[in-house]
């Protein structure tokens, strides 16, 4: 019976090495086609009506004047009279026309008669939010905080948060959506879960599973915002239907998008942390609260990694009129990892420590991965320089001006990252060419290119050789790409299918080579007596046996034998400067640590780790969803106002990963929402070490920055 | 459309398609008054310029050394145009306003957002798109750098960068660290592709160096 495992460090050609992603070419000539590049025949363009008001109940819809002009083939009402409206650009009504402004014109010719209602859509000062918006408190305690933070010399109270974010895709939401024939759909989505989404939509339609089929080859963003068939997606094949199953664009608007299409919740907290003078944590209590729009949020993992003894926390769910969240790179982790961080920072300060002691002293509370991270943390400070840069806060770090402050920060995170459910079929041709059929999704992640690596190394031939297909819900199931679950359920199941067939194709050839399949190894391309390279075939020679009939494997995850498991630390330091007359903050250094069990690629995982990085210094420094208080709308809609770091902002990077024993024998775990975590946390961090202060909230806008500083008397100490 | 008969008069023809447009892109009342006063060109005294729209006009636009025609409104973009008319889709429509740089074009050797130059307005000029890029199927130097570099992720911002790139080596060869911020300032990616982009854009700078010593292809 084959036997599933990974190969030795030693043996291996492809995995762990730093290999370009195969579809690069296609992505840098224009060829890859994403979802927003569909063009079908015929097809017609949809625009959606949506609620100007956050809260509202609409009274009457009127379309007339907008299905009887020229160009509009159809309209929908998607939200009807007596609907109540619980966020603004709620859609309300979508057309379709031959051309975008001809639909755009249509829908701004339907008159929607609305009953303005009350709204809330600010939760940052938890006093102002009215009762009715808030859900019952829930509470929990483990120990006895109360007795213990007696029993604590040195206590720290403050508050630490963040803002609503969105996921800003660049590509934004959206289908391309025809029927063929009556009891057919083919629907082209920009999704993330490529395998349930046509199920999806062929319940909502009252057809058979498998009457939708979803094509995606590439997605430009997801983050954790696009898993369902949004209810445009459904009410664009519907109003399709209704026009002979004509295919219907429908992309959504960038306002839209950062209005609608998923947001991260905010989270604030009131944190009591003690600990002794020695610097020995003693006890957690926390009173958080925060939102993600009408459902309000649940509370993030406070404290977080840190195992106190004795903790209490209490949280508030806020139901706002914000359009809805969606989970966003690992969901809670970077709100509590900020909360926790801060105050662990703030209380190793008032102590008079240097946090990375103060963290090391204390590294035994985050339980199993204690000595990941302690491994981690050494590396980062020295990547980092450390001991040489960091002052007590508000002493300024090596280098500092009496106006230019810097500072240095550390966080740390976990994630858990296993592999999810997956199925592949593996063909070998007589020919030598292989195929692989996954109904997996690459989100930029590099998921087509580790599965390419994880079969050629399998069967020892040249990367080349193998052909990877992806992207339809036509191929095996897949899970859906978020928690970091990828890496680990395709490789997985590509590993098994190889190594599947590579037993069968083994067991084919043996009598040519006179022996039996067990006394057979596949070694560079070929296929020999194992330890007796004379008596072998070319792969091309061994695949020719096969006849006529290619050999085909099902590979799948889970299965016998692990081939992943879950759970990784990292450790990031970040190193800024602060100008305390204009509160700008510029990024110097920025290290990240990171494990991930076995790495598959080492090119595409250093390029997530960057990528995650980068996004946090936007979270961190740039990002907030700003919700207008009067109209309940939000004033950033765009990508001036909503800002993303540009490639100026983000000063020099460094990835290292955690690679060799202790990690590589855990298999391939996730590493799409790990190094997201941490960089609100350092940065939040290294800016209160330079400046002396705490920014209460991210993100750490200049404003931001001066009032916190004014707060302490306008200079840093 | 420069024949006059061609033009159309708004006041004789009071067309709810052109009062719809003015109030689609938000005209005051004040700039109304200027296309209704009748007979406002003629008596001004100077050639009148060519009216066309607000109906679709057939234009010829020059695509990557091939003439295309096609029928669009005046207020078309030009990224539109290739997206939707002709199945150019290499750039992107992302913020759509020119924050974002996904939809970078070179029109005439400079590089401009195709979002924020309409199509009407692109006839007569060059255009440049990534599509045109590669040559007998061999990546250009910029291309393959952000290749080897990984300077992409999901991909979506990339052709934008990679013609921003381009554009930046064709002005600046030996570009400073200032010249690369300032080149490349006008475009976002939201995965963080930066650290490869930074790495790309100096493999590019020295390959293209090095083709220029050979006597290859100028300016890339």
């Amino acid at each position: 019976m084959a036997e599933y495992k990974w190969p030795e460090e030693s043996k291996r050609k492809y995995i762990g090495k730093r290999i370009s992603r195969i579809d690069g070419p296609d992505k840098v000539s224009g060829r890859a086609k994403y979802t927003f590049d569909i063009n079908r025949p015929g097809m017609l363009f949809g625009k959606v009506l949506r609620s100007p008001h956050a809260h509202a109940k609409i009274v009457s819809i009127d379309t007339s004047a907008a299905e009887s002009m020229p160009g509009v083939k159809g309209v929908r009402i998607i939200q009807g009279p007596g609907t109540e409206i619980q966020w603004a650009m709620d859609e309300i009504a979508i057309v379709a026309a031959i051309d975008e402004g001809t639909a755009e014109d249509a829908a701004r010719a339907i008159k929607v008669k609305y009953e303005v209602l009350p709204h809330v859509v600010n939760e940052r000062d938890l006093a102002a939010v009215p009762a009715a918006n808030r859900r019952p408190p829930t509470e929990q305690t483990k120990g006895d905080p109360e007795t213990a933070f007696k029993g604590a010399e040195v206590i720290v109270e403050d508050v630490y948060g963040n803002d609503v974010i969105t996921h800003c895709c660049l590509e934004t939401h959206g289908v391309v959506t025809e029927w063929q024939g009556a009891n057919n759909v083919l629907l082209h989505q920009s999704t993330q879960s490529i395998s349930s989404v046509g199920g999806e939509m062929a319940r909502a339609l009252q057809l058979p599973a498998g009457s939708v089929e979803v094509k995606m080859d590439h997605i430009g963003g997801g983050f954790g915002s696009k898993f369902p068939v949004d209810r445009w997606g459904v009410e664009a094949t519907k109003l399709s239907k209704q026009l002979g199953g004509a295919p219907i664009k429908l992309m959504l608007e960038r306002d839209a998008e950062l209005t609608v299409a998923g947001t991260r919740p905010s989270a604030y907290a009131k944190v009591k942390v003690g600990a002794k003078k020695d610097g020995t944590l003693v006890a957690w209590e926390s009173e958080s609260w925060g939102s993600g729009g009408v459902a309000g949020t649940g509370m993030p993992p406070y404290p977080y990694v840190w195992q106190f003894a004795n903790q209490k926390t209490r949280h508030h769910s806020i139901s706002t009129n914000n359009g809805p969240q969606r989970a966003w790179r690992a969901p809670n982790h970077p709100q509590a990892c900020l909360v926790t961080m801060g105050a662990l920072e703030d209380l190793a300060a008032r102590i008079g420590m240097d946090s990375l002691d103060f963290v090391l002293k204390n590294i035994e509370l985050t339980g199993v991965r204690a000595n990941v991270y302690k491994d981690e943390l050494l590396k980062a400070a020295e990547m980092i320089e450390w001991k040489k840069i960091w002052r007590p806060r508000g002493q300024g770090g090596v280098g500092s001006t009496s106006t230019l402050k810097r500072g240095l920060g550390l966080s740390l995170h976990t994630w858990g990252g296993g592999g999810h459910a997956s199925d592949c079929d593996l063909t070998v041709h007589p020919d030598g060419s292989v195929e692989i059929k996954i109904g997996s999704q690459d989100l930029g992640t590099g998921t087509r290119t580790t599965i390419q690596i994880v079969v050629a190394e399998s069967l020892a031939v040249p990367r080349e050789l193998v052909k990877v297909h992806l992207g339809s819900n036509k191929y095996p199931p897949s899970g859906s790409s978020g928690g970091s679950t990828t890496i680990g359920g395709v490789s997985a199941s590509s590993r098994r299918a190889s190594i599947d067939a590579l037993n069968m194709l083994l067991e084919k050839v043996a009598p040519t080579l006179g022996t039996t399949a067990d006394k057979l190894e596949a070694v560079d391309g070929r296929i020999q007596v194992s330890g007796d390279p004379s008596k072998s075939l070319t792969w091309k020679q061994a695949c020719a046996k096969l006849g006529t009939q290619p050999l085909t494997t099902r590979g799948k995850n889970p299965g016998r034998e692990n081939l992943t498991s879950a759970g990784v630390g990292g450790v990031q330091m970040a190193d800024v400067t602060v100008d305390i007359e204009t509160g700008v903050i510029r990024m110097n250094n920025f290290v990240a640590v990171q494990d991930c069990g076995l790495i598959i690629d080492m090119k595409t995982a250093e390029s997530q780790v960057f990528g995650a990085m980068i996004m946090g210094v936007t979270f961190a420094l740039y990002e907030e969803k700003v919700m207008d208080n009067q109209t309940g709308r939000m004033l950033n809609p765009n990508m001036e106002f909503y800002r993303l770091a540009g490639l100026a902002d983000i000063g020099n990077f460094k990835v290292h990963m955690m690679t060799g024993k202790g990690y590589d024998e855990r298999g391939p775990i996730g590493l799409g929402e790990p190094p997201t975590v941490s960089p609100g946390a350092a940065i939040a961090n290294a800016v209160a070490n330079a400046i002396g202060v705490r920014v209460p909230t991210l993100p750490l806008t200049p404003d931001r920055v001066l009032a916190a500083l004014a707060r302490k008397g306008g200079q840093a100490s | 459309m420069s024949s006059s008969d061609e033009r159309r008069d708004p006041a004789e023809k009071p067309s709810v398609s052109r009062r719809n447009f003015l109030k689609g892109t938000g005209v005051a009342g004040v700039a109304l008054t200027i296309p209704l006063a009748p007979g406002a060109e003629a008596r001004a005294g100077v050639p009148a310029a060519p009216v066309i729209g607000p109906e679709k006009s057939k234009i010829t636009l020059n695509v990557n050394g091939t003439a295309r025609s096609l029928e669009v409104e005046p207020r078309v973009t030009l990224l539109d145009a290739l997206r939707n008319d002709l199945d150019v889709t290499g750039a992107k429509r992302v913020c759509d306003r020119a924050t974002c740089g996904a939809c970078s074009v070179i029109l005439d050797g400079k590089l401009v957002y195709g979002c924020s130059v309409l199509a009407i307005e692109a006839q007569g000029r060059k255009i440049e798109t990534v599509e045109s890029l590669a040559s007998n199927g061999e990546l250009h130097p910029v291309q393959k750098a952000f290749v080897d570099n990984d300077a992409q992720q999901c991909g979506f911002c990339t052709p934008g960068f990679v013609m921003a790139c381009k554009s930046l080596l064709d002005h600046h060869p030996e570009p400073s660290a200032e010249d690369i911020r300032m080149g490349l300032g006008g475009n976002l990616c939201r995965c963080g592709t930066y650290v490869g982009i930074k790495a790309a854009v100096a493999q590019a700078a020295t390959e293209l160096k090095k083709t220029r010593a050979r006597g290859g292809r100028r300016n890339g």
